[in-house]
């Protein structure tokens, strides 16, 4: 457990239609690329690497919020069918895929388990005409890479509150917040992502 | 975007937010600020990937054999989703607008008193959410709140002795605030404003049914 989030995730290779101009070890960067290839190919083998990598703790981290490994398994694989049917509505530069996953993942998590509805914001996708710039993407899983580290790098007991909360494991009134994390740096770039991105909503 | 917003969510409620545990009441007023206020969907989103973090690192258990198979299965089938984005020029962005079930005009106000209207909006648990519609010039009538209260305004504005709320602003009051918020002067102030204490019943009848059932 204690190593967890230390591990870098470079057990598969670099992506190969990337080339060598981004940045080659961060796997953050890597998940994109294939995000990207499922959105525009619809490439089924790039969504079986994610699916290898992300099922397995998708389904850890639904059974450590209090679900039973049937159901856990089973919300599993409708949080990885959405992440099919919803990735034009993923933005790399304002979030990693673990991220984006998480997301989905808690979500699946309140509907099924909580047996409530999830109100979420608005979407704010980029159109089929604009992307977000490759320096920011590039920067934001950075960002999102240093945060994980820092995460690892918490004391024990503290770490283990922050992960508490995210498997939904504390009551509202017990969390007080995401304590001693550095989230001023990734909350800028996500700012300045968004407003290049409400600029070309005009 | 449209006029400044100066109050916003705190870390504690963005937190619950993202970890999925405020009750829904709660997250359909944090979800519809976040729909105005980017400042707060930077936060939240900067949040959110401390769950990101936390998921990439969790111990891995096994999926089922056949699980690749039956998602690709279920995905053949399925349409990829359209983006959830409200028309330009709407009083009410989502999620807001699909419990309302349209914009302002689709709400289904009933009187209070004073000119005032209110429309309680159907969501699970026992904390409740509502809009309030408050003419200009006028009090918003008593309440109570035993817990806290989240007031987010969406037209016009109200006063307070904390301060001026308008658009996209947000009063995260707990029990210790006594207060009473007018609504300023012109078009009318509509707001959506969820609470932990059940409904406040002013009558003998339902105050005798709510000590009966422990409300």
């Amino acid at each position: 457990m204690k190593a967890t989030y230390a591990r870098p995730n470079g057990r598969r290779k670099a992506s190969k239609s990337k080339g060598k101009a981004m940045v080659a070890d961060t796997t953050t960067q890597d998940w994109v690329a294939h995000l990207r290839r499922i959105r525009d190919d619809r490439d089924q083998a790039a969504f079986a690497e994610l699916f290898r990598h992300f099922a397995p703790r998708v389904k850890a981290f639904l059974m450590k919020g209090g679900a039973s490994e049937p159901l856990a398994e089973e919300c599993m694989q409708e949080a990885m069918a959405t992440v099919w049917r919803k990735v034009d509505l993923f933005d790399p530069s304002r979030a990693s895929v673990a991220t984006w996953i998480f997301t989905i993942a808690r979500n699946r998590r309140i509907d099924v388990i909580r047996k409530e509805r999830r109100p979420e914001p608005e979407d704010l996708p980029w159109g089929p005409e604009a992307e977000p710039n490759q320096e920011d993407v590039v920067s934001l899983q950075q960002e999102s890479e240093r945060l994980a580290q820092a995460l690892a790098a918490l004391p024990e007991k503290q770490r283990e509150l922050v992960e508490q909360a995210y498997f939904g494991d504390l009551s509202h009134g017990e969390i007080a917040e995401a304590t001693g994390l550095p989230l001023g740096t990734i909350k800028s770039r996500i700012r300045l992502a968004l407003e290049k991105l409400r600029h070309t909503l005009k | 975007m449209q006029t400044e917003i100066r109050h916003h969510l705190n870390d504690e409620l963005l937190m619950a937010y993202s970890a999925g545990t405020l009750p829904e009441a709660f997250s359909l007023v944090v979800a519809t600020h976040v729909s105005l206020c980017d400042e707060c969907r930077a936060r939240l989103d900067a949040i959110d990937s401390v769950g990101g973090a936390v998921l990439n690192g969790v111990d891995e258990v096994d999926v089922s054999e056949d699980s690749l198979d039956r998602v690709l299965k279920m995905i053949e089938s399925e349409d990829r989703a359209l983006p959830r984005v409200a028309p330009k020029h709407v009083t009410l962005p989502e999620p807001l607008r699909s419990y309302v079930g349209g914009d302002v005009d689709a709400v289904k106000w009933r009187r209070v008193g004073g000119g005032v209207k209110q429309a309680v909006l159907d969501t699970g648990g026992t904390e409740s959410v509502r809009m309030l519609y408050i003419p200009g010039g006028v009090a918003v009538p008593d309440h109570t709140h035993g817990g806290m209260e989240l007031t987010l305004v969406l037209q016009g504005a109200f006063r307070d002795e904390v301060d001026r709320f308008g658009r996209g602003d947000i009063e995260i009051a707990d029990s210790d605030l006594d207060h009473q918020p007018v609504a300023e002067e012109g078009e009318p102030c509509i707001c959506l404003a969820a609470t932990d204490a059940p409904l406040a019943f002013k009558g003998l009848v339902p105050r005798i049914a709510q000590r009966f059932v422990g409300i």
